[in-house]
């Protein structure tokens, strides 16, 4: 099963180091692994998401609150979420496919953010699962080279 | 006051009595400073048993072991010692020195990234940058080392931060409250109240004790609570002693190395507690297969031990001491349990392990622990070290009111002798006795020189059988006698070995009178090494 964890850490040096040792040691997979700034400067959030079955889960939970930096650990699934990914995409483009390649980012809302006359750079920016199907969408393209930031997530607001 | 003073004031202000270490350059200020105050420093003959020494202390004087080594090689020296204590969480300050601020990362002189190294082995660690940190990262370190599930930490002291003026006045923080640590003391009220519920209804009930008792101080308040629920006991290697080898109740250490009727218990009761242990795999050895016809209570300061292994019926987190004090509190009406503990009176009668024809020349290992256990006083502390000596110490020495030492979790050759001296410092009215086999004895033999020089006398018993034995055992059963790096030929003569320290010699083989050399051995209060002859081809089971 695959699970968020939304994880408040000190802002101290090493953590993120110590956060992924931790995950490579006790044998835990990391599917992705966001760390940034929150409101707080003393305090970063990371965002991780694992694949595990049940008692890997609860030990994952239970080891990331043991370490000491670590403030708080949220815990959800996907669907209990608002998760996003960002990617970017360097393409070669040429006259033939350059129409379909826009109409693609227009169905998939996403952006050219750089241009020569043979490569674009698109942006988009969606869940990991829509973003996988936008890569295969430019499958008939040539991709120069791809990167992505890897999930960050908040839990829904909940109804009143 | 610079920083070197400043972080000695911190020690004062723990109330640390004893540091053990190593000098260098790098720790060069730091223990120019330590000659300001009454701290004892104990000079080791090498770091790795710096670590022990303050393990054994920790162990037995209840405090906090500190111990102080120099940046790269001190350093590094060091992991071992540090991953023993962690594996049975004992609680540590390892200080450490490191090279000028500016140069880390560079590659210089007895340069080491010691915290990225232990990062595994620690509860915690500190590189202390800024000269006025110190009072609050020692006050910080103390309390992480102290609380919770006890452990290591480590702190590494640039040179440069321990030459620097501090900028105002030195003051330690009265009181400390971390926001990302916050360790569960007492239970929660509602599971309590389930637990004493179940130990009303169980009929087969079981208690099986692991180092977190020690740790916590609850012994008294564990057996009371046995003794007043008439429940059975048995232990894992780390619980053992908590309660009295000869207590009616006790029934022995379980796991693969332990009594095959302690075993049996765990196996047959419908209810069983476990405190204090971690359920590794020495102890349990089909943790899936434990929770089978019975409710499984699992009590432990660490809510991540709690369904790491085995998956517990009822979880119950906090310090033993509490917990156990709690329960006492409670108004409950047991069933005595005569029944079931006949039953497993029988056991242990049935399942007695028949003694082999001894091998002319040597002496029986159980034999010996045995009549060393008898002539041991009361109180002594027996210090265990790895192997198939410890596996015959944990068998058969008889624990009264005194302590067992060993290294459990990580099984450490060589841990007996630093930590036996750091439990002869601990409390010097205690007869301390290691026990240690010819492999390991020259793993730490260099700490005789540190008996000497401070008057620290032990008892060694070397169990002289030219193997690793452990491994020879396991050879002789997965290779067919095939053996391969077990052999220890070109061993030193003891004897020599012991009159080169100024310790007194004894040798114990198939043709001694056994008791009396054990009088002899244990009869004044010096040093003295006694090695025994043992059959090479022995097994533990």
């Amino acid at each position: 099963m695959k699970r968020i964890y939304s994880v408040l850490v000190e802002n101290r040096a090493g953590v993120l180091s110590k956060v992924a040792g931790l995950f490579s040691r006790r044998n835990f997979n990391i599917d992705s692994l966001v760390v940034g700034e929150t409101a707080d400067k003393a305090v970063s959030c990371m965002t991780i998401v694992s694949t595990g079955d049940e008692r890997t889960i609860e030990q994952i939970e239970k080891q990331l609150n043991k370490k000491i930096d670590v403030i708080k650990v949220k815990t959800f699934k996907e669907s209990m979420s608002i998760n996003r990914e960002l990617m970017l995409i360097k393409v070669k483009y040429n006259k033939e496919n350059r129409r379909d390649i826009m109409e693609n980012c227009t169905i998939m809302n996403a952006k050219i953010v750089d241009m020569s006359k043979n490569m674009m750079i698109i942006q988009i920016c969606d869940t990991s699962d829509r973003i996988e199907v936008f890569i295969e969408m430019l499958k008939s393209v040539s991709i120069v080279e791809i990167a992505r930031t890897g999930t960050v997530a908040l839990t829904k607001c909940k109804e009143l | 006051m610079i920083g070197a003073e400043a972080i000695v004031k911190c020690l004062e202000k723990e109330n640390t009595e004893v540091i053990f270490g190593y000098s260098g350059v790098a720790i060069d200020p730091f223990w120019n400073k330590i000659l300001d105050t009454d701290i004892k420093t104990v000079l080791i003959r090498t770091e790795q048993n710096a670590a022990h020494c303050a393990s054994g202390y920790a162990r037995i004087s209840g405090k906090v072991g500190v111990c102080a080594v120099t940046s790269g090689p001190g350093a590094t020296n060091l992991i071992t010692g540090i991953a023993t204590a962690y594996a049975d969480s004992i609680p540590l300050i390892c200080i450490t020195g490191q090279v000028n601020s500016d140069m880390i990362g560079s590659d210089v002189f007895q340069e080491a990234d010691i915290t990225g190294a232990v990062e595994s082995f620690v509860k915690y660690s500190y590189l202390i940058r800024n000269v006025d940190d110190i009072p609050k990262i020692f006050k910080e370190a103390f309390y992480i080392a102290s609380t919770g599930r006890k452990g290591p930490v480590l702190i590494d002291i640039p040179f440069d931060v321990q030459n620097a003026e501090l900028s105002g006045k030195f003051s330690y923080p009265e009181t400390i409250s971390m926001r990302s640590y916050k360790p569960t003391v007492k239970g929660n009220i509602v599971q309590i109240k389930k637990v004493i519920k179940e130990v009303e209804k169980a009929k087969r009930p079981i208690i099986c004790v692991g180092g977190g008792v020690h740790l916590s101080g609850a012994t008294q308040e564990l057996v009371r609570f046995a003794e007043l629920n008439d429940v059975p006991v048995v232990s894992t290697m780390m619980g053992i002693g908590v309660m009295s080898s000869d207590h009616p109740l006790y029934f022995g250490m379980v796991g693969n190395n332990g009594k095959a009727y302690a075993n049996r218990a765990m196996n047959e009761s419908d209810l069983l507690l476990m405190v204090g242990a971690r359920v590794a795999d020495r102890a349990v050895n089909r943790p899936d297969l434990i929770t089978e016809n019975k409710v499984m209570v699992h009590i432990d300061v660490d809510p991540a031990e709690i369904g790491k292994n085995v998956g517990p019926t009822i979880p119950l987190v906090g310090d033993i001491k509490h917990i156990f004090t709690d329960f006492l509190a409670q108004d409950n009406h047991p069933d005595d349990h005569q029944d079931w503990v006949k039953t497993l009176r029988g056991y242990k009668e049935e399942m007695k392990t028949i003694r082999e024809p001894q091998a002319k020349g040597y002496v029986c290992p159980e034999t010996f622990i045995r009549a060393l256990s008898k002539v041991m006083k009361d109180d002594a502390i027996y210090v265990a070290d790895v192997g198939q000596n410890q596996i015959w110490s944990c068998a058969y020495h008889i624990v009264k009111s005194g302590r067992f030492l060993t290294s459990g979790g990580m099984g450490t050759m060589g841990y007996s002798i630093p930590a036996a001296i750091g439990g002869k410092m601990a409390d010097r009215s205690k007869q301390v006795v290691a026990v240690i086999g010819d492999g390991a004895f020259q793993m730490s033999m260099m700490e005789l020189a540190t008996m000497r020089q401070y008057d620290v006398p032990i008892k060694i018993v070397v169990m002289k059988n030219g193997y690793l034995g452990m491994v020879r055992e396991h050879q002789h059963n997965a290779y067919n006698d095939h053996y391969s790096m077990v052999e220890l030929k070109g061993d030193p003569d003891l004897s020599l070995i012991a009159a080169a320290y100024g310790m007194k010699y004894f040798k114990v083989d198939g043709a001694s009178d056994l008791d009396a050399s054990l009088w002899d051995f244990l009869s004044d209060d010096d040093s003295g090494i006694m090695e025994v002859y043992v059959d090479p081809m022995a097994l533990t089971r």
